[in-house]
């Protein structure tokens, strides 16, 4: 259970990063430990005290694996991330090259 | 072909179009906005032409499975009534859409890259109304809004990085209180599969998990919906991006990451509960007010249609999450119209921009006199959207009034008859600007109606708002009322395509 707590704390982390600093590069390190703490909640949630690997052989007895599922979740959410951080990187290199700075409270051309 | 297979064909054809299109495009100069095109008429006519032969399949629904795994244990891709609905919708609008912004384009460089983000957005938008796997549902709606945030931040200006970054941001903490709403729906019920998942929670009795899990997706899919108290990215987004992404943004993308991803977990797997229905109808009453006041103030074409997006979205979720089968017909309803007026708005604006006029409202002042196809069918949609009686919005609207007032809803009534005002008030602003007033002399010749294919949309589009009333006649109502019927059905949804699959 305490595994499970301190997944969430570090998904509370994660968001107190993207709520309250001001630096983009700071608020993209937040998200990521965020998807991070999502995929290890995942990956806890597949495993079993003593588990092995789930593989199936002639001369292997299925007894106590660990839930595979979560695994190849994890996989494809690990490659989600890459592909949102790689697009958020990108654009906070543009507006860096437009705005001079990665202040957000200096980033707002945008109101109304 | 036997009409099964074209289930996955929709997915197929844009995510073809966009992978071509990402290797030949830079080579072929012309090649990118032809495959673009050809894909969503592709798409589009095999949307039509299911939900057309769908209706001789039994129980109205079809279940593909992939690489012939029986569901629970495989992968599988459900086509039912409310699927339907919206692959019509996100197909109809990315084809006039398309049209529109072949002509649209080519004011911009490296168009290749645009069709190609167009066509994997329509691959995702496909996707989610597709899956019938809740961990495929959230693969594609990342899909989806991937390519929306890199399509918002086409222009690579000032603004256009500024709302784009805000609208990423917003969606990845989204995409995250979503994933882990996902992660304890898996570790409660050991399943992934929709279907099967509505069977193990309706025979669980764990309050908990459920209520925690279903605040988590009202927050997370509520900010993909843009519903008012996770609002703040959509005015940003909509009026920077280029007029075609902000006409399918708000024409298509909120309704089907937001609204359906949303209301297909709320409905078909948890379970409808009157505390966060009671919730739902309280925020989408809340969108349709206060967005209706700030639509009033702005002085920028398409960041007014932005906020008046927010408040129509606000009606579409009062009248789903009322779960009466009236108000759910209108909810449906008004979503089908809102994806047709809000695209033409946004067109509209798009043209007056491509005519030189710009978005802010001084600037284009009287940029519509010259522009007599603009003119016009700005006017139709103007009066749909604000529910003026013969054309498609004003019944949509009628219907969810009715609805909120036979479930005793009074005050929510009044709500969405002051948000309809406020919406009229809203674009006469607009109109009062841009197609009554004179220009500045010196502008006047710079103006002049748009070529050929963005007019064609434009009118394609205003003819369906005049035609889409029809919809009420007994003979095309299945349209909607299967739809509808898919989630009155609630948690009845895991048993049908459970029987389904077997077949």
């Amino acid at each position: 259970m305490t595994l499970y707590l301190l997944c969430m704390v570090l998904f509370c982390i994660g968001l107190y990063g993207v709520l309250r600093k001001r630096n983009i590069v700071k608020i993209i390190i937040g998200i990521a430990i965020m998807s991070y703490s999502v995929n290890l909640f995942l990956v806890l949630l597949g495993y079993r005290f003593h588990g092995r690997a789930p593989i199936d052989a002639h001369d292997q007895t299925i007894t106590n694996m660990v839930d595979p599922i979560p695994q190849a979740i994890v996989m494809t959410s690990i490659v989600v991330g890459l592909a949102m951080m790689a697009l958020l990187i990108a654009i906070s290199i543009r507006i860096y090259e437009k705005y001079g700075t990665f202040d957000i409270t200096k980033i707002k051309k945008l109101k109304g | 072909m036997k009409l099964i297979n074209i289930i996955p064909l929709l997915i197929i054809v844009p995510l073809a179009a966009a992978f071509l299109n990402s290797l030949f495009g830079r080579i072929i100069k012309r090649l990118g906005g032809a495959l673009a095109l050809v894909s969503v008429v592709i798409s589009c006519g095999f949307a039509v032409y299911a939900r057309i032969a769908l209706e001789a399949v039994p129980d109205k629904i079809l279940v593909y499975k992939i690489g012939g795994w029986v569901p629970p244990f495989g992968i599988c891709m459900v086509f039912d009534g409310l699927s339907s609905l919206m692959l019509v919708v996100i197909n109809l609008a990315a084809f006039f859409i398309m049209i529109y912004s072949l002509n649209y384009m080519e004011k911009y460089t490296d168009k290749t890259k645009f069709y190609t983000l167009f066509s994997l957005m329509v691959c995702g938008l496909n996707g989610v109304a597709l899956a019938g796997d809740l961990f495929n549902l959230f693969v594609f709606l990342e899909i989806a809004s991937i390519a929306s945030y890199a399509l918002v931040a086409f222009g690579t200006e000032a603004e256009e990085l500024e709302a784009a970054l805000k609208y990423a941001i917003m969606g990845a903490v989204a995409s995250s209180f979503i994933l882990i709403g996902i992660a304890f729906l898996y570790g409660f019920t050991s399943t992934l599969n929709m279907a099967d998942m509505a069977i193990v929670l309706s025979q669980k009795h764990n309050i908990w998990v459920v209520s925690f899990v279903s605040v988590l997706f009202i927050a997370g899919l509520g900010l993909k919906a843009a519903m008012i108290p996770f609002h703040a990215w959509l005015p940003d987004a909509h009026s920077s991006a280029p007029a075609p992404v902000s006409a399918m943004l708000s024409g298509v993308l909120i309704k089907t990451l937001g609204v359906y991803s949303l209301f297909r977990i709320l409905f078909n797997i948890i379970g409808a509960s009157d505390n966060y229905l009671g919730m739902l109808m309280f925020l989408g009453a809340v969108s349709i007010v206060v967005a209706g006041v700030l639509s009033l103030s702005q002085m920028n074409f398409k960041r007014l249609l932005a906020y008046s997006s927010i408040s129509q979205i606000g009606y579409i979720v009062l009248g789903i999450s009322l779960a009466t089968p009236l108000g759910i017909f209108g909810g449906l309803f008004h979503l089908f119209n809102h994806s047709i007026f809000k695209p033409l708005l946004f067109l509209n604006a798009g043209a007056i921009d491509y005519a030189g006029g710009g978005t802010d409202l001084d600037q284009a002042k009287g940029a519509g006199r010259f522009m007599p196809v603009t003119a016009k069918t700005n006017l139709i949609a103007s009066l749909s959207i604000s529910g003026i009686p013969p054309f498609n919005g004003f019944f949509s609207k009628l219907i969810i009034i009715i609805a909120c007032a036979q479930k005793a809803h009074f005050g929510y009534a009044l709500c969405a008859v002051i948000g309809s005002i406020f919406t009229l008030c809203a674009l006469m602003k607009m109109r009062k600007f841009i197609f009554t007033e004179d220009a500045e002399t010196e502008r006047k010749r710079a103006f002049k109606e748009v070529p050929f294919g963005m007019a064609f949309a434009m009118v394609c589009l205003a003819f369906l708002c005049l035609s889409a009333g029809l919809i009420l006649i007994p003979e095309l109502r299945v349209f909607i009322s299967d739809a509808a019927d898919v989630l009155l059905n609630g948690t009845g949804y895991g048993d049908i395509v459970m029987r389904a699959s077997l077949k």
